[in-house]
């Protein structure tokens, strides 16, 4: 049986610049950063990001290495509207293909079943439809309930993923994971829309495939198997300063320290510089060991 | 009648529980403090069989707006995935809050200003809105009354209002319901022909000019404009005592 586990530096070895990837968690929740401060340490850039977006989204932005935003909403949670990835799209830096949240789980279905669009009433009248031209429409080849004409619903095309960054509580080393907190999120939709060979997934910890079931604590939780997976990194705390329930919360301090560089480039670079360029993720996770001494 | 006193934002969460009589069983998803207190008082008292969300993942039969502990009762999980097959599939009532409103009840909450491209306030993006107001009932709270957020034209519409809906297809805008905005100064409706919006009442102690005022567009005004109800003795003591016990709906909305 293939291992499939690798560090998150070699784990991003399988992206290039100008691939289309996304992210799974939901604002500053379960969100794959050891992944993401991986691809910081890169020269990849010129990315499209499709993300329930939250500091993921920011820091990408903020370092220079998108090109293009898919979303419906970006938010830190407790702050509301994600600094850095308003004052990338204030400056015109950084181009959106906007969707309705909703709109956004049916590109990621529709990719996942290979289908080239998904059919719903959502955002029929409003102005998304005008905000990204991908949106299509279609009429519905069958009689309205009431006997009018047939209605027009919008054609929402296929989201085609070159690659897709998630994490999850626990996984074994052949690909198979599951979360064990109250949401799955879109995680699993994000590696079944992504192409083979970029689906990387994080876990707080890897057990053996035998124990996966009892540690996840029922089958249920059981939301990734192995046919999803292209490698799996073992990142303990590796969803920080995002929560990953129930192994930890979100660390509203850092995510607070971190919202508040956007008020100027130097104090950026200083988060930057302290932060995000350490060698690998065990340096960073030191860091935030450390400074926890510091502050207890 | 009460020998409390009744606070403005008292008047308010009433307001809001009452833009849920007559949903019966569906999912009353308010958000916001004040709307989840205004949700959680319509099923403490007429409204039993609504269903409430924890604002994350479950759906709990509690009555109190915030603070459950591991002992909140679980009625169900509702993860995000699942919010979006109870919504399309119509059985739930939103309250969202606008950044901006128009007389037709389009909203936005995306951005302000500038360009497609280069917006020149970036705010949350689409959210749920457009699916949201074509899906099912919406209603909406703005905490704070001012001409600022009742504009004639939305920059961006997120959620749809009536002039739009009444553009598609009928059979395309069938579940296409704006029922109220409650603000803190009064509450609000469609209930004119050309669903163009109507004060439907004012809370007591603000004038018809205040609201006027207060608004950047031209209101339907009912003569005479009635005046929003008062909460009862035993919805006050649910409030104080039960559903918000902190008085957190008094940080939202102050006294004038």
């Amino acid at each position: 049986m293939a291992d499939k586990r690798c560090s998150p530096d070699e784990a991003v070895t399988r992206l290039k610049s100008g691939m289309t990837i996304g992210i799974g968690g939901w604002g500053a929740r379960r969100k794959p950063m050891s992944l993401i401060r991986a691809l910081l340490r890169t020269d990849i850039d010129d990315l499209t990001i499709a993300s329930f977006g939250g500091p993921d989204v920011g820091m990408l932005c903020a370092a220079g290495k998108v090109a293009k935003v898919v979303f419906a909403f970006v938010s830190l949670d407790a702050i509301p509207l994600e600094p850095h990835f308003r004052a990338a799209r204030q400056s015109g830096t950084v181009a959106a293909e906007e969707y309705d949240e909703g709109q956004f789980l049916l590109a990621l279905q529709a990719a996942a079943w290979r289908v080239p669009f998904l059919p719903t009433r959502v955002g029929l009248g409003s102005d998304v439809m005008a905000h990204n031209p991908r949106l299509g429409t279609v009429t519905s080849p069958f009689p309205s309930p009431d006997g009018s004409a047939a209605e027009e619903l919008v054609a929402v095309p296929a989201l085609e993923l070159d690659a897709a960054l998630v994490h999850y509580n626990v996984g074994d080393a052949r690909g198979n994971a599951a979360y064990t907190g109250p949401d799955p999120y879109f995680d699993d939709l994000m590696l079944e829309a992504a192409s083979t060979g970029g689906r990387i997934v994080s876990v707080e910890n890897v057990v053996p495939t035998a124990e996966l079931r009892s540690t996840a604590g029922c089958e249920h939780r059981l939301r990734v198997n192995r046919l999803m997976v292209d490698a799996v990194v073992e990142a303990p705390n590796g969803a920080h300063p995002t929560s990953c329930d129930p192994d930890y919360g979100t660390d509203e301090a850092a995510v607070a320290a971190y919202a508040a560089t956007a008020k100027s480039p130097d104090a950026w670079q200083a988060y930057r510089d302290a932060w995000l360029t350490l060698p690998d993720e065990a340096a960073y996770q030191s860091a935030v060991q450390a400074k926890g001494a510091v502050a207890r | 009648m009460s020998e409390q006193t009744i606070h403005r934002a008292d008047v308010c969460a009433v307001a809001l529980a009452e833009i849920f009589r007559g949903d019966g069983e569906i999912l009353a998803n308010p958000i916001g403090t004040t709307p989840m207190i205004g949700g959680r008082l319509a099923r403490a008292t007429f409204e039993p069989e609504l269903m409430m969300t924890d604002s994350e993942a479950t759906l709990i039969a509690d009555d109190r707006a915030y603070g459950w502990g591991d002992d909140k009762v679980v009625e169900t999980w509702n993860p995000y995935r699942r919010m979006f097959d109870l919504l399309w599939g119509g059985r739930r009532h939103v309250v969202m809050t606008p950044v901006q409103i128009d007389p037709f009840g389009n909203m936005n909450f995306a951005a302000i200003g500038g360009t497609v491209d280069r917006p020149k306030v970036q705010l949350l993006g689409f959210r749920g809105g457009p699916g949201n107001t074509i899906s099912h009932t919406t209603s909406y709270w703005v905490p704070k009354h001012s001409a600022k957020t009742f504009v004639e034209t939305v920059d961006v519409v997120c959620g749809v209002g009536y002039d739009r809906a009444a553009a598609l297809n009928p059979a395309s805008a069938r579940f296409h319901e704006i029922r109220r905005v409650v603000t803190d100064l009064c509450v609000l409706d469609f209930a004119t022909e050309d669903h163009r919006m109507r004060l439907a009442s004012v809370h007591p102690g603000v004038s018809v000019g205040a609201v006027v005022e207060a608004t950047g567009f031209e209101l339907v005004l009912p003569e005479p404009v009635p005046v929003t109800r008062l909460p009862t003795d035993d919805e006050l003591r649910l409030m104080n005592e039960v559903i918000d016990p902190e008085g957190r709906r008094h940080a939202e909305v102050a006294d004038p």
